[in-house]
């Protein structure tokens, strides 16, 4: 395969406008001509199918919720970036260029990352408008708050609910175009498979989630909108309902699946508390911002804490160890995601774990001294509640306990500078598609990715595409053979399915997935463990098609059934990502392999080998995926070792 | 202006006036009644209730008030009709009591006693004094003037039971109010959560004034004969 | 802990639905009611039985998907919570727990203790935003907002959607919904070009889908799991009126 990037030629700061003021657009008498399918409601959809209807477009929307208010972004809560400089600390648009590619360990596209920082501050300025509540200062004027991987202040927020905000700002927008019309909204309807017409694709076929209804739908071009795969570790941070087989029936469907091992490790989650547990609670990152992190010095005094014999509060000073300030003095308990995470991995691994052994603690016993209660309530106060009824213990008398989990993945379908995939007419925006965040994103960088795709870069590329699709004309499922066979082979999938009739419920089987993905393909990686990861993944998969057993009927509602179809599409892409983590002989951003680590621990990247996006082709059932390189050529920035020290 | 009455704020905008202009005619009630305490002879009470029947002002507020009554009864129905078919399937189990009070929930129930109440009243006295007239009206001590003073607490006086119907009455008044009166501005949008604070107590102190009041008076005629 | 459960059981729309009673063993009370639940779909499913259907989604508490009426209550017997953030150690050991969907005309049931809330979405439809095209909005700080109207236009705008105001409301009233939306884009200077309309496109589609009146009994308050306050609906009915007297 090969990959053609289609970044515009000249100098970087000029890149996006240069590209705009040459590329094609669609005349507004054309535009309600096009139909576009937008597959997600979550940020990078709903802002994309509301700024596609306001252009005139005829646009169809889909998500599996019962509303588009739900999707998952609405779970973010720290803030989103933007180069405002408001604060007159120093930023600009170059600053959170850089501080994204360099957060990302270099392993991202120039292009695509300054243009997403060059836009993030036409996103404040929509979303303000839009009635977005963001927090204001005394004066009235827009409020900041630092996050980890900068040393500015530049990310907005509205208390701990900015992604339900900047959402409900979307859905709003949204509502506005479905009330005029030129948006049909499909609620509680999942997408199972692409349509393609003479290897473009033209649409989608459906299942009506309440009803078990297949259905076809015919679009111009189609926008897969559909989030992150973190579910594939069965526990994480992400929604029950958050799948990845959107992008994996597009991947089977010939389009790129690119650095699919970069699976972000966030840091501050809620530790696991046993057999039943189903998902994990984040706690934003930006507590970081007040708390401080620590393990006891002595491995006796964490054991002591471990049986309950020692209260963390009854613990001096002196015999605490701070680890992320000790090692990161510059950065602090500030330091990126995968290099929190890390930290924290190695000292519970080590033995100076509290709690379960897998947690360590998040004070805000300074914080609370510096500013007082009332501060640390107006800043934090719904993410304490949060965690005091799920632990049941209060934060602001002893320090909360927190845990590494799978939260976001860089990883997704492969686009070009234009968004679209190796599929014509299939485009990726958002959480789903690979772009921008390189190996580990930095906070508060996924929503504005997500709006920055959805507002200001999608109807805008998408439009290049169309205009060469004047000529076709509206197709009719019911004529059109191509859209027939694919709900035939969708139904026969779920027959195949509901057949098997085995004995394993769909989540017992689902959780040895994760097991398997979290034990070796998680946090730390190496070769036995990922070869091992994969022999294990190939027996689950095994299992799961010879007994799985779903009660019910495929002609109606069928929660089990939803279910299955999710986790057979993580049973392969599980596969994947091992064999992509196997293949990159390097520890960058997200992705550490113990085999390439410096003396220190520190993750050692090889950029002489592996300074390139690595894009996945499927080859067909049974066989080994092709992989394609698309080299990463800094033109503009030097590309340094990541050092968060000094 | 139609749709404005159709829509249920409209509906209850309208429960909301008729109710504030009710709590102001309990007010003047209540001054006028308790003329029956302070003085014992019953002039006082004779030409304030003469001065009601006659005055001009009072004469136009009187069909207005009627008709808030009768709005207030029939926006009330409507309200309620409407609300039950809101939910066309109950719960199995509910646990109201959490999230809000007795009175609060069951407006309807107060104010279809208060209703009863008020047939009776108005059968007592109101009817007689306008309409049929009776011996101890006649009685007059002043040229000109129904000694309704007489009427009142001789009623009060004979029967236990009309002086319980009264008290009760005032009671299931007093529960009515309890809800009634900062929910009347909050339906006019003129609450907040400052404010709420402030009407409540507010309510409160004229629930007690008013529905104890009332209460107190047949209570006083009775017993204060009982010692005499 | 060992529960007893009654569990409103209800095929698909139309169907007539009955309680069912089921018996769990071995409840952690570390774990999520949902969790709970998960544990009895997991044993039906194993038996061949169909498993309960409840909506969830982000188990977080914010996306609004999970509802259910627990033992009387909705969200269950803990303030300021969604059902998903609700544990078990709120229970005792040898409980039997009342489970029902929201019961409302404007929530029709789906399936067991699922309903529709897409009323919800049409009344936001019907004027829940502010009209502004992509990329036409001015500077961010170009609009200045008094820091205590942005926190008060932030309370009203934590509404989830989940609905616990319908559920709980005895009139079945979506009041508290619509407030925290025109209350939210009232309190902002960019929502007052429609505020006029909103509040009536938004008032008349709720009394069109046939939810009741409000009658100030605050029991939405009490039970939404992000505690937005009656005064919102306050500022409803100041909103509503004024724009009946403007046209």
């Amino acid at each position: 395969m090969k990959l053609n990037a289609k970044i515009p030629s000249g100098p970087l700061t000029e890149k996006w406008s240069l590209y705009k003021s040459a590329q094609n657009l669609v005349n507004p008498a054309n535009k309600r001509k096009f139909d576009i399918i937008v597959v997600g409601t979550g940020l990078a959809g709903a802002s994309a199918a509301a700024s596609l209807g306001e252009l005139g477009f005829k646009v169809k929307n889909f998500c599996y919720q019962d509303s588009p208010r739900r999707a998952h972004s609405i779970a973010a809560q720290g803030g989103i970036n933007a180069a405002k400089n408001y604060q007159n600390d120093g930023d600009s648009i170059y600053r959170l260029f850089y501080d994204t590619i360099k957060g990302g360990d270099y392993r991202a596209r120039e292009a695509n990352v300054y243009r997403l920082a060059e836009v993030s501050n036409q996103i404040i300025d929509q979303c303000v408008g839009q009635g977005v509540p963001f927090a204001r200062d005394y004066g009235g004027y827009l409020d900041n708050r630092s996050f980890g991987g900068a040393l500015v202040s530049r990310t907005f927020y509205a208390r701990g609910q900015t992604g339900q905000q900047l959402l409900l700002g979307a859905y709003g927008a949204l509502n506005r175009q479905i009330a005029a019309g030129n948006i049909k909204l499909y609620n509680r309807t999942e997408m199972m498979d692409i349509i393609l017409v003479d290897g473009i694709a033209r649409g989608i076929v459906t299942r009506n989630l309440e009803t078990g209804e297949l259905e076809s739908h015919f679009g111009h071009a189609v926008v897969l909108a559909t989030g992150g795969y973190g579910n594939v570790y069965f526990l994480s941070t992400n929604a029950m309902g958050s799948n990845a087989s959107a992008i994996w029936k597009a991947y089977k469907k010939g389009a790129a699946f690119a650095n699919p091992a970069f699976v972000q490790i966030h840091p501050t989650c809620i530790p696991v508390h046993g057999a039943s547990q189903s998902k994990l609670t984040l706690m934003s990152e930006s507590l970081r911002n007040d708390g401080r992190i620590w393990v006891p010095k002595e491995k006796e005094d964490a054991e002591k804490i471990r049986t309950g014999k020692l209260k963390p509060t009854d613990l001096p000073e002196e015999k605490r160890d701070y680890y992320l300030e000790r090692r990161y003095p510059a950065f602090g308990n500030l330091v990126p995601r995968d290099v929190a995470s890390r930290a924290a991995k190695e000292r519970c691994d080590a033995g100076y774990g509290v709690g379960s052994g897998q947690a360590v603690y998040l004070d805000f016993k300074d914080a609370l001294n510096r500013l007082g209660k009332n501060v640390i309530e107006e800043r934090y106060g719904n993410l304490f509640q949060m965690y005091e009824k799920i632990v049941d213990e209060n934060p602001y008398q002893t320090p909360m306990m927190i845990y590494p989990a799978i939260h976001y993945t860089m990883g997704g379908l492969w686009v070009d500078y234009e968004l679209m995939t190796t599929i014509p007419g299939l485009f990726s925006i958002g959480e789903a598609n690979f772009s921008d965040h390189g190996a580990n994103r930095l906070g508060a960088s996924a929503l504005m990715q997500g709006l920055a795709d959805g507002y200001f870069v999608l109807p805008f590329t998408i439009q290049n595409y169309l205009a060469g699709q004047l000529s076709v004309a509206r197709m009719d499922p019911a004529k059109q053979p191509e859209f027939g066979q694919a709900i035939e082979s969708v139904r026969e999938w779920n027959d195949k399915l509901m057949g098997i009739k085995g004995t394993r419920t769909v989540d017992s089987i689902h959780k040895e997935l994760g097991l398997a993905m979290w034990d070796h393909v998680g946090m730390g990686r190496n070769r036995a463990g990922l070869e091992e990861g994969i022999e294990k993944i190939r027996k689950v998969r095994e299992l799961f098609w010879s007994e799985v057993r779903i009660p019910g009927t495929a002609n109606a509602m069928n929660i089990e059934l939803e279910k299955a179809n999710r986790v057979a599409d993580f049973l392969e892409l599980g596969e994947l990502i091992a064999k992509d983590a196997l293949h990159r002989e390097e520890s960058c951003g997200g992705h550490f392999r113990e085999e390439h680590a410096m003396s220190d621990g520190e993750a050692k990247r090889d950029d002489e080998h592996f300074k390139y996006v690595g894009a996945w082709e499927y080859k067909g059932p049974g066989q080994e995926p092709e992989l394609t390189r698309e080299p990463l050529d800094y033109e503009f920035i030097q590309v340094k070792t990541r050092n968060y020290k000094e | 202006m139609a749709s404005f009455l159709n829509s249920s704020i409209g509906k209850k905008f309208l429960m909301s006036i008729t109710g504030l202009f009710l709590i102001t005619f309990l007010l003047v009630h209540l001054i006028v009644n308790s003329l029956i305490i302070f003085d014992p002879t019953g002039a006082l009470f004779n030409s304030a209730a003469h001065f009601m029947g006659s005055n001009p002002v009072i004469k136009i507020v009187e069909p207005v008030l009627a008709i808030g009554f009768i709005l207030h009864i029939i926006y009330a129905c409507f309200l309620t009709l409407t609300n039950q078919w809101a939910r066309p399937v109950d719960y199995d189990k509910k646990h109201a009591g959490n999230s809000s009070t007795w009175a609060s929930r069951n407006m309807f129930v107060l104010g279809s006693l208060i209703l009863i109440f008020l047939i009776i009243h108005l059968s007592n006295f109101f009817w007689k004094i306008k309409f049929t007239g009776s011996e101890m009206l006649d009685q007059s001590t002043v040229d000109g003037i129904e000694n309704a003073y007489l009427l009142v607490t001789s009623f009060f006086i004979d029967w236990w039971w009309i002086d319980l119907i009264y008290v009760l009455g005032a009671i299931v008044l007093g529960i009515h109010l309890t809800h009634a009166f900062w929910a009347a501005f909050q339906t006019l949008g003129l609450s907040n959560d400052r404010w709420r604070k402030r009407l409540e107590v507010i309510g409160w102190i004229y629930t007690i004034i008013v529905a104890g009041g009332f209460a107190v008076i047949p209570l006083w005629v009775k017993i204060s004969s009982m010692i005499n | 802990m060992d529960l007893t459960l009654k569990i409103w059981r209800q095929d698909n729309r139309k169907a007539k639905g009955r309680f069912e009673i089921y018996t769990l063993k071995n409840i952690s009370p570390d774990s999520s009611f949902l969790e709970m639940l998960d544990v009895l779909n997991e044993q039906l499913v194993s038996g061949g039985q169909e498993p309960v259907v409840f909506d969830h989604d982000c188990r977080e508490g914010i996306c609004g998907t999970c509802s259910l009426y627990i033992n009387g209550r909705a969200h269950g017997p803990d303030d300021d919570i969604t059902t998903c953030q609700l544990h078990m150690r709120k229970f005792r050991d040898g409980d039997t727990i009342v489970i029902e969907p929201w019961r409302a005309g404007g929530f029709p049931v789906i399936k067991d203790l699922m309903v529709d809330r897409t009323a919800f979405d049409q009344i936001l439809q019907a004027g829940g935003f502010i009209s502004v095209n992509t990329g036409s909005a001015r500077d961010g700080n170009g609009i200045l907002i008094p820091k205590h109207k942005a926190d008060e236009a932030m309370d009203a705008a934590a509404c989830i959607g989940c609905g616990a105001c319908v559920a709980t409301c005895k009139n079945s009233s979506a009041m508290l919904f619509v407030a925290g939306k025109v209350s939210h884009l009232a309190l902002l200077p960019q929502g007052r070009p429609e505020a006029v309309r909103r509040a009536k496109a938004m008032v008349a589609k709720m009394d069109e889908l046939g939810f009741g009146a409000c009658t100030n009994t605050g029991a939405c308050e009490v039970e939404c799991p992000k505690g937005v306050s009656i005064e919102h609906i306050a500022r409803l009915n100041r909103e509503f009126l004024l724009a009946n007297l403007k046209s």
